[in-house]
């Protein structure tokens, strides 16, 4: 299955590489970009968490900022892949109809070059960690792992929307419309926990599972739980394969459908 | 050994518009969608054929016989629907060589994503990148983005990657245009020195010089089919007399379409009734092989009596160049009164004109020859070439001899 991919590692990196720099220079903020849309979403979460605590008459911590920023970066990370994934293949007609190459790299490249801006941020976040005092614990060991589940899910999901969006050009405005309103039925600004038995709902998406997740391990230093995370994980691997599988099969029809 | 084999291959097209958008795909699934059905179209038929290791097969052609879909095929952009295909060894393409391309990215930056796009790896690439720089001849502006290039360093620069990969099988597609006579020359140089290292080369061209100079092997295919094969010699000649001949309609038609009966004065004096073109024997004839006789004819009726009249000829080849003229003034030919009836008689002998299609311009003028009675200009003939053109720019082909002395 990663044969292909191992042989193309290097048009991997190339195509990763002309995205970040083709973005960074574009922008003329540099690194700003990376942080850019975190700081804005985390700025909302704020809002929404004064606007909770209002309500509940309870004072709002600094501990429900760093949560809201924990989650907000994978957040961003997710939202930003899809966005660029769904485009990777029509954005690059040249090289689907002219040159031979496994195609998924165009996807994967997109997801990766979200997971440097990624980097970056988290590089962001850590200092604010430091200055909150949040501290570290055993549990960090974790988070390679549900990170893992994050880009499986994600890179599963760009395969399957950006060649859906080859062939349905409309693909790419439902997922925007999905993807601008996913903030409010994904657990960022709240817990899934405040919806009491309705929690499940939200938790069975797998963004919101992994997100939970997240904040237990880096805020709250305690165990994630472990069924939702495993439900994650399998769902995120289902994704990750299903996609891969409808790509290749559809990658001969490409050249001529695009 | 066959690097390249061709068994039956078909591919289909569909014309006209396709679905896509969910929201015309949608409706259709519950079939109250308007029922547009696509034409199906065979861009190639049951194509077969194949190259043995180190042999240069060249693909002509005219437009949408299918050359490029063979080329899409080979280098695994597209899938057939019918036949098989097998590939032996690395395969690189010449085809579109600067699409991987990135504007914003220095040529040098552009250089790595290129050939990794077109399958090197980096350390491949590290190892060939002063040379790549240097075949291109733009190592000054290496490190400026490409979007700065003109049209020309762009495509210099692509076809340097891609000459670069050591191919075993090369597929090039109407690249050597590219860049000037001297980088041209260098290309031409670059594919013999690949040859000569053992690699095949497959060439799609319109231009039959190059053809003629690289291949050992060429195909003739039209509208999807292989129309014939065979060496350079047979199937180029075969080629140029098919387009002479739809070339020959075309010309045709527009001159018929058009009245070259010019009235000098308002009353017709003189008419030319018939022009017949015929062989030496005098049969009358349309195609002609380089150096056979050619014999015009041309019949009037003079309406009254005109007072030494002259009689001119031009040859004019299809796409304007005025090949040979003459007249009966020139020639020394004196007509005295003419009236009624009568038919002139031009041998032009062995004239020497190369293949190609021509147009015969007969005018009859008054005798200061300031204006002309009639012109017509609708009689075509073709010439068609026996062996291998070898001058196809030129108009004649007069029997030159070379001696030591």
């Amino acid at each position: 299955m990663f044969k292909d991919l191992i042989k193309y590692r290097d048009l991997l990196f190339m195509l990763t590489f002309r995205d970040i720099k083709v973005r960074y220079k574009q922008a003329a903020m540099g690194f700003i970009w990376a942080i850019f849309m975190p700081i804005i979403a985390v700025l909302a979460g704020v809002i929404i968490k004064k606007a909770i605590s209002i309500v509940s008459k309870q004072p709002m911590e600094l501990g429900d900022i760093v949560s809201v920023a924990v989650k907000v970066l994978p957040w961003t990370f997710f939202i930003s892949s899809i966005k660029f994934a769904v485009q990777s293949l029509v954005g690059n007609i040249n090289l689907v109809t002219k040159i031979y190459f496994p195609k998924e790299v165009l996807p994967f490249s997109s997801v990766l070059a979200c997971l440097f801006d990624f980097l970056v941020a988290t590089l962001g976040l850590s200092v604010l960690l430091i200055i909150a005092k949040v501290g570290v614990s055993l549990y960090l060991i974790l988070m390679p792992v549900i990170l893992i589940f994050l880009i499986l899910f994600t890179a599963g999901l760009g395969l399957l929307l950006s060649s859906a969006n080859l062939f349905f050009r409309d693909v790419k405005y439902i997922v925007e419309i999905i993807l601008m309103f996913g903030i409010f039925f994904t657990p960022v600004f709240y817990e899934a926990s405040m919806f009491g038995k309705w929690k499940p709902l939200l938790l069975a998406n797998p963004i919101g599972s992994i997100l939970e997740s997240v904040n237990s391990v880096v805020v709250l230093h305690k165990m994630p739980d472990l069924f939702w995370l495993s439900y994650a994980g399998v769902a995120s691997i289902i994704i990750f394969i299903i996609g891969l599988k409808v790509f290749r099969k559809n990658e001969p029809l490409f050249a001529e459908n695009i | 050994m066959n690097v390249i084999e061709f068994n039956n291959v078909s591919k289909k097209f569909k014309k006209g518009e396709k679905f896509n958008s969910l929201r015309d795909a949608i409706p259709r699934l519950f079939g109250n969608g308007n029922g547009l059905k696509r034409e199906e179209f065979w861009a190639l038929k049951d194509v077969s054929f194949e190259v043995k290791k180190g042999d240069v097969l060249g693909v002509i052609g005219p437009n949408g016989a299918g050359k490029s879909t063979i080329l899409k095929l080979l280098s695994g952009i597209m899938v057939p629907n019918k036949g098989t295909m097998n590939i032996v060894g690395r395969l690189s393409a010449l085809i579109e060589v600067a699409a991987g391309f990135h504007n914003e990215l220095t040529g040098r930056e552009n250089i790595y994503l290129n050939g990794t796009i077109l399958g090197m790896t980096r350390k491949e690439i590290d190892s060939k990148i002063d040379q790549i720089i240097e075949f291109s001849g733009i190592s000054e502006f290496i490190d400026t983005p490409v979007k700065r290039y003109s049209s020309g360093m762009y495509s210099r620069l692509g076809f340097s990657v891609a000459a670069h990969m050591d191919p075993d099988i090369l597929l090039v597609d109407e690249v050597l245009s590219v860049g000037d006579i001297s980088f041209q020359a260098k290309c031409a140089e670059k594919m013999r020195e690949l040859l000569k290292c053992g690699a095949t080369i497959l060439i799609v061209s319109h231009n039959l010089t190059l053809i003629q100079s690289l291949c050992k092997r060429v195909i003739l295919l039209n509208r999807g089919e292989i129309s014939k094969q065979g060496t350079p010699e047979e199937v180029i000649p075969y080629y140029e007399n098919i387009v002479y001949k739809q070339r020959e309609e075309e010309v045709k038609k527009k001159i018929s379409t058009q009245d070259y009966y010019v009235k000098a004065n308002h009353e017709e004096l003189i008419r030319i009734s018939d022009v017949t073109i015929c062989n030496g024997q005098l049969q009358k004839k349309e195609n002609f092989e380089v150096g056979e006789s050619i014999t015009i004819e041309v019949d009037y009726e003079a309406k009254k009596s005109i007072e030494s009249p002259i009689f001119s000829l031009e040859i004019i080849r299809a796409d304007g160049v005025l090949c040979c003229s003459s007249n009966t003034k020139e020639n020394g030919f004196k007509l005295n009164n003419v009236d009624g009836k009568g038919r002139i008689k031009i041998n032009l002998g062995d004239i020497g004109l190369a293949s190609g299609i021509y147009v015969a311009k007969i005018s009859i003028l008054d005798r200061e020859m300031v204006h002309p009675y009639v012109i017509r200009k609708k009689d075509i003939f073709r010439i068609e070439a026996k062996g291998l053109d070898n001058h196809s720019n030129a108009v004649f082909l007069p029997k030159i001899q070379w001696g030591l002395k």
